[in-house]
């Protein structure tokens, strides 16, 4: 049985903002079938008690001192945004068309 | 015979005997590229006029008390995911082709206040997403041993490189295997440390929590002295971890007398190869010799750990990569109407079929309904991979294996099916969800290729790794070896 279908990798690509053809949605969808089918072998284990280690190290809120400092220059910010104008980084219409 | 032939250490000295220049070893690194680039094809980006101009003005104070640092006027390259002032930094990205970075990276900086000389930025699977560096959108390096085959990836560049003779030494990242496992193929020694020992500010994130910078280098020693210089606590990246530095030198010593070495039935089992179990084997004799001890232990979860990784690293590269939009920096596409179709397509445009893939994948597994099944269930077997390792190092100094389930393959052998190129990375993975640091050593050939062992430590006990993998290489001739290019 396929566990990932072509409308869940189309949904998929719009969450992660990633154009994809018909043709790369049966690739994605067979592909990702095949890894998650592998992945599924952690099923094997009984993981009910076990605390996830989302990190390491065991540190915890490593904060540093609340102190203002120099920015980067406006030039230096701009220096590889593909199109500015006036200081300012420009984009296409926000509010265009609905996805 | 090469000036990188010699060690950092003999090099030092030739300087302060007034028989070698810092120009002399930037010379050697251009003209050996000139040679043999055209075959090996490691680097994206040359740094050769500024080189030059750094070893004129090294030259000039090589006498004085400035140059007594051993790492002066020595030539590296580095890895094109470590971001670089005023030098393209790619990631080996179309994304990224003209991507100039606004600073340096913290172990760039440290490289500098060393004084090393920047030859060239090396090649790799691009955003560090790949076990051969065929997925580099620019070219594929090949093994310096076997031009037909690859040289490893993701830091298949730095690795080439240094075997290759075209640098001194070279910088890696390594989140599933990407230092060791180049190493292991281009038969060079590579290592990556404790989780936290050395900062990623600058590194492009790919995961977070997998991510380790690290030396590529000929000998054990210069790895040593190289990660000297690039570890530490760094406030610009609160993960690094606030531990002394020792003296990796120190552990130097070649005696390995009542050392404890484990050895995993997993890691000699299924789908590795004869010869590389054989070089392990071989290698565990020559450490007896050496006055060690070795027992057949066991980490039950190993066979999980690819899973774990895949799940892990894709999620977390999924939410690293979704910085990369078209807006502020890297490739825009031209053909958007929309602000939602400029992200749209300029990542589509601008990333690679794996880095797609993996971003992909690592959506699927945080979006609403599959977090915990996919994302936390990974997180859960990853403390049973750190567990297995803990019990291990209650009872054991040092874990020992092969780097790789086989020698380098065939280039265009394995592109097709993503899941059996994962599969080179079985030996390596554990080490990044458990944290722990471990090296590659040359131990042995198949059919002329390099076959690497694996050496893995205690939490921030690289000393003893370096003092093992040391011991190993000083009884052993295999890092004498060389590619004939």
């Amino acid at each position: 049985m396929s566990r990932i279908s072509k409308d869940q990798v189309k949904h998929v690509a719009n969450l992660a903002r990633l154009a994809i053809t018909e043709e790369e949605t049966d690739m994605f969808t067979k592909q990702l079938d095949a890894i998650i089918t592998f992945a599924e072998q952690l099923n094997e284990l009984d993981t009910e008690n076990v605390e996830p280690t989302y990190h390491v190290l065991d540190m915890k809120n490593v904060l540093r001192e609340d102190k203002s400092k120099p920015g980067l220059s406006r030039e230096e910010v701009l220096k590889n945004a593909p199109l500015h104008q006036d200081g300012q980084i420009k984009v296409p219409s926000i509010m265009g068309k609905e996805d | 015979m090469s000036l990188f032939d010699y060690k950092v250490s003999d090099l030092h000295e030739l300087f302060t005997k007034k028989e070698l220049k810092v120009s002399d070893l930037v010379d050697e690194s251009y003209k050996r590229i000139g040679q043999v680039e055209d075959k090996v094809q490691a680097f994206l980006t040359l740094d050769e006029e500024r080189a030059r101009l750094s070893a004129k003005a090294l030259d000039e104070k090589i006498n004085s008390e400035a140059a007594k640092g051993l790492l002066f006027g020595m030539p590296i390259g580095l890895k094109d995911n470590l971001v670089t002032k005023g030098l393209r930094t790619t990631c080996a990205s179309k994304i990224l082709e003209n991507f100039d970075p606004i600073y340096d990276a913290t172990v760039v900086q440290k490289l500098q206040q060393a004084e090393t000389v920047t030859i060239g930025k090396l090649n790799m699977d691009e955003f560090a997403m790949g076990s051969s560096n065929e997925n580099s959108h620019y070219q594929t390096t090949c093994n310096p041993w076997n031009l037909e085959t690859v040289p490893g990836g993701s830091s298949g560049g730095s690795a080439a490189a240094v075997a290759a003779g075209e640098v001194l030494f070279s910088l890696g990242s390594d989140t599933g295997g990407s230092i060791r496992q180049p190493a292991s193929f281009c038969g060079v020694v590579g290592l990556k440390p404790t989780y936290g020992r050395v900062s990623r500010f600058g590194l492009v994130a790919f995961a977070s929590s997998l991510d380790q910078i690290g030396p590529i280098t000929r000998t054990v020693e210069d790895n040593a002295y190289l990660l000297q210089a690039i570890s530490g606590l760094d406030p610009m990246d609160s993960t690094s971890a606030n531990v002394d530095v020792p003296n990796f030198a120190s552990g130097l010593t070649g005696d390995v007398k009542g050392l404890k070495i484990a050895v995993p039935k997993e890691y000699l089992g299924e789908g590795v190869s004869e010869s590389v179990k054989q070089s392990v084997l071989n290698a565990l004799k020559v450490l007896e010799g050496l006055g060690a001890t070795w027992e057949e232990v066991s980490l039950p979860h190993s066979k999980y750990a690819l899973a774990a990784y895949y799940l892990l690293s894709s999620s977390e590269a999924s939410a690293n990569l979704a910085r990369f939009d078209g807006v502020r920096y890297g490739y825009r596409s031209k053909d958007a109407e929309t602000l939602i179709d400029l992200y749209k397509n300029s990542r589509a445009e601008g990333f690679g079929d794996e880095v797609k893939r993996r971003i992909m994948l690592g959506t699927f597994a945080l979006s609403s309904g599959y977090y915990d099944a996919y994302y936390k269930k990974a997180q859960q077997v990853r403390t049973l991979i750190k567990q297995d390792f803990e019990n291990i190092f209650a009872k054991y100094d040092v874990i020992v294996g092969p780097t790789t389930p086989t020698p380098a393959f065939k280039i265009g052998e394995n592109i097709e099916d993503p899941l059996t190129m994962y599969i080179n990375d079985i030996l390596t993975i554990p080490l990044n969800l458990a944290g722990l640091p471990g090296i590659s050593v040359p131990c042995g050939f198949d059919g002329g290729l390099p076959l690497g062992l694996q050496i893995i430590g205690k939490y921030f006990d690289e000393t003893t790794i370096y003092r093992t993998a040391h011991a190993f290489e000083q009884a052993t001739d295999f890092h004498k070896e060389k590619p004939e290019l």
